[in-house]
């Protein structure tokens, strides 16, 4: 039987209705231990892991993010939201440099993962996106065994070693929340999973390099809510180890697995701050009236 | 309104484009029920008919029938076999002349090694002057010895074709490097004393052989025509002997599998209009297959610097155009720039740096089988280029982004992600490529096809894979044996059947790569295409 099936659905986050009305406590994600707060209180003194600074994109004579500034703390979880073609995948797609593969693109302005300028030049790509993980909107395994699909990072640096890879393969699998459910077929196709252990693969896929931050593109948009119950707990657990960006259009999941949160708008950001703040007290109006519905 | 509805619904269109269909498979289905009906008919026994006219008797298989003419009365067509004492296959007999007509129970037909078939009967066997049988029971006599008689002429054969052969190949092994060493200046007489060892060998050899040659001589038929005349044929000369109008259905069928059996195993005999074509099946699927071996990467490595490397401008845009027209290109120019360039220019380079002591006879600097799978190649990997190009452009882009975003090099990504998920079309391309390629003759015949090849390509003969040798292809076997023969009437049903055979082979080849691709396919989890 699928284990996904076990589990309970998530409690369904009600936001209020009106600008008036108080809008109530988000409500806490299922496994996560009610205790705690949504936040963890470390987030807030974490060190910057991830700095992007007075970030300026053009699409050939358009622009599309203009001054970004932001900052992704060590170990905490920063979720971008706003509208569709504000700005939010092409953001996380200059941080592993992958807008290099668009020809028109043009971009100024500094992204620095720890000490390192990504857009400083004489900059290995290659060596960067060992260091940003990333998650795509549609779960993308290549159509190899799940065995290489997870292996396939190390091996194209060169790891040989079948000790190794094994070893690898293993802990990010479980890493993943997948093991479990693979372990007896590794050597079968990956297109053979469903659509949510696809999705899962894809990100014991990223985690098999090791990176220190994980960029994750609406990792859940085509999964059902079970399958997306099973992401975001595995989120959570994530950040214990790594960095994550995750860009999100479901208010509920920036609420329920992100410690910070920025609200982008025609390539803007107009607001960043603690997730708890943005969704109950947000400054600007724009960013209340874009959770509560009102538009977008 | 009815019919406005009617148009509006485009029915019309359906019921034209579904005639069309229905129209074009009719055709194909045609064609190759045609060609199977007029080849595959050719070898089932016919019955004998002796006909007595007033110009004396004459036994043979009526093949045809002519309404009368102007010019002409009614007649009939027969094939009276025989060539060689009546000088050709076939007669036309006036209807008129005909007084009577029968099936005679002991006419036989004999195919034989040369010239053709005979049809009358077997009257006597003799061994070694002996008689063994004489009159109704020689037949059955001739045919219990049959068996013994091949064998014995087997073993001739296989002395001639390995055991001298490869003497041969060593004396003039031997033969060139005496030369080279007199091309030196040095001392020659341990080659001349193993050359005389040789000699001594093959002289051996040949009397061995002259020995066998007797006994399988002494072993005599005498065979006589329906109007007495009488040829004297050694046993070993007979294929096959069919008493044809006494046998039955089990009998006849055997025979005619025996018979096309012969023609696709065998070798041919008679200037091709008898025997069997293999290796002619032979060299047309060997050249494919190298053929493949050289387009396909060519062609690969070409569409992956279009679309992966070169940065798209007006070059090329222009190389792409360049392709598409090559494909449109007769495909005789390529013969004539295969036979200029690669036999004459490359070919004539590699035999004065590597084979000199072999001049002026050359070795890579005529036709052969190399240089025509080459030309085969340049001509196909238009094909190649185009469907390889499409197959890249449609590996999703989520997939290559992935394998960058774990690190991967555009080298890597391009080796591990979208070579193998292009490889179902690239598949496609070399299908077409082979279609194309197993069908075209004109380019051979300029690159080293042969009427008949001495040897084939492949062989047990150290370096096994001659790719200098020059080689037969079903399809100029087809325009060989159809006319260019001497005996054109009698090679129809050759034509027809090499012609089945071509089809068959190309099929084939398809289906092996269809079958290829549906299996890469279903490993990509039908995800790419």
């Amino acid at each position: 039987m699928d284990p996904e099936t076990h589990l309970p659905l998530p409690e369904p986050v009600v936001l209020g209705g009106g600008r008036d009305e108080a809008l109530p406590a988000v409500q806490p994600l299922e496994g996560k231990p009610a205790s705690l707060p949504l936040t963890d209180t470390a987030a807030l003194v974490a060190p910057p892991a991830l700095e992007v600074e007075r970030l300026n994109l053009w699409y050939g004579a358009k622009q599309a993010l203009f001054d970004i500034d932001l900052q992704v703390r060590k170990n905490t979880v920063m979720s971008l939201i706003g509208p569709s073609g504000c700005g939010k995948s092409t953001l996380l797609r200059s941080l592993n440099r992958m807008n290099d593969l668009v020809d028109s693109v043009r971009i100024e302005g500094s992204v620095r993962l720890g000490s390192e300028d990504l857009y400083a030049p004489g900059v290995d790509v290659i060596e960067l996106r060992k260091r940003m993980g990333m998650v795509f909107q549609k779960s993308n395994p290549f159509p190899k065994s799940i065995f290489e699909n997870v292996a396939y990072g190390l091996r194209v640096q060169g790891e040989k070693d079948r000790l190794t890879l094994e070893e690898a393969v293993e802990t990010s699998l479980k890493g993943a929340g997948l093991w479990e459910e693979v372990k007896d077929r590794l050597k079968e196709s990956a297109l053979g999973l469903s659509g949510g252990q696809q999705q899962r693969l894809c990100i014991a896929r990223a985690l098999a390099v090791r990176p220190e931050v994980l960029l994750m593109d609406e990792p859940c948009s085509a999964l059902d809510p079970i399958a997306t119950a099973r992401v975001e707990e595995l989120i959570f657990e994530l950040k214990k180890e790594f960095t994550i960006v995750i860009v999100t259009h479901s208010m509920q999941q920036a609420a329920r697995v992100s410690d910070f949160t920025a609200f982008f708008w025609l390539g803007k950001v107009v607001e960043t701050d603690l997730t708890e703040k943005i969704f109950t007290n947000p400054t600007n109006r724009m960013t209340e009236d874009y959770i509560t519905g009102r538009f977008g | 309104m009815k019919a406005t509805a009617w148009l509006r619904r485009g029915s019309p269109f359906v019921w034209v484009s579904g005639g069309l269909l229905a129209f074009a498979l009719l055709m194909i289905t045609t064609l190759v029920g045609y060609i199977a009906i007029k080849g595959l008919g050719f070898y089932w026994p016919k019955p004998l008919v002796e006909l007595t006219t007033t110009t004396g008797p004459v036994l043979g298989e009526v093949t045809g029938h002519e309404a009368a003419t102007a010019e002409d009365p009614e007649r009939i067509q027969i094939r009276t076999a025989n060539r060689d004492i009546l000088g050709q296959d076939f007669r036309w007999v006036p209807v008129s002349e005909i007084q009577a007509r029968t099936t005679p129970p002991e006419a036989l037909v004999i195919e034989r090694l040369e010239n053709g078939t005979f049809f009358g009967s077997l009257w006597r066997i003799t061994q070694d002057g002996k008689v063994l049988a004489e009159g109704p029971g020689a037949p059955e006599e001739a045919r219990r010895r049959l068996a013994e008689a091949k064998a014995l002429q087997r073993r001739i054969q296989s002395m001639e074709k390995d055991e001298v052969g490869s003497l041969n190949q060593k004396l003039e092994d031997l033969r060139l490097r005496r030369r080279k060493l007199e091309a030196k200046g040095e001392p020659t007489a341990q080659a001349e004393a193993a050359e005389a060892d040789l000699h001594n060998r093959f002289q051996h050899l040949q009397e061995e052989l002259e020995a066998f040659r007797a006994q399988s001589n002494g072993l005599q038929v005498t065979l006589r025509t329906v109007d007495g005349q009488e040829k004297e044929l050694s046993l070993a000369g007979v294929i096959r002997i069919i008493p044809v109008n006494t046998i039955g259905l089990p009998r006849k069928v055997s025979v005619y599998l025996a018979r096309l059996w012969e023609f696709v195993w065998d070798d041919p005999r008679e200037s091709n209009t008898e025997g069997g074509v293999f290796p002619a099946i032979f060299g047309t699927v060997m050249m494919v297959m190298l053929m493949s071996i050289m387009v396909v990467p060519l062609g690969v490595m070409a569409a992956l610097y279009l679309r992966e490397y070169a940065k798209d401008g007006l070059a090329v845009r222009l190389v792409r155009v360049a392709v598409n027209n090559l494909a449109g290109v007769p495909s005789i120019v390529f013969g004539v720039f295969g036979l200029g360039f690669f036999v004459y220019t490359l070919g004539g380079s590699i035999d004065a740096l590597f084979f000199p002591e072999k001049l002026p006879t050359p070795t890579f600097g005529t036709g052969g089988i190399l240089w025509a799978s080459l030309t085969l190649a340049l001509l196909t990997v238009p094909v190649v280029i185009v469907a390889t190009e499409e197959a890249i452009a449609s590996v999703p882009r989520s997939l290559r982004e992935a394998s960058l975003a774990l690190g991967a090099t555009k080298w890597q990504t391009i080796r591990q992600v979208v070579l193998p998920g292009a490889m179902p079309g690239i598949l496609t391309g070399l299908i077409l490529a082979m279609a194309r390629g197993a069908g075209e003759v004109a380019p051979l015949m300029l690159t080293g096809v042969v009427k008949l090849a001495p040897s084939l390509p492949l062989d047990a003969q150290a370096p096994f894979l001659h790719l200098d040798r020059k080689f037969m292809h079903l399809g100029f076997h087809i325009y060989d044996v159809g006319f260019q023969s001497p005996n054109s009437e009698a090679a129809k049903p050759m034509v027809f059947m090499t012609t089945l055979l071509l089809l068959g082979i190309v099929v084939a080849l398809n289906i092996f790569a269809l079958r290829l691709r549906r299996k890469l396919r279903a490993r990509m989890g039908g995800s790419t295409f």
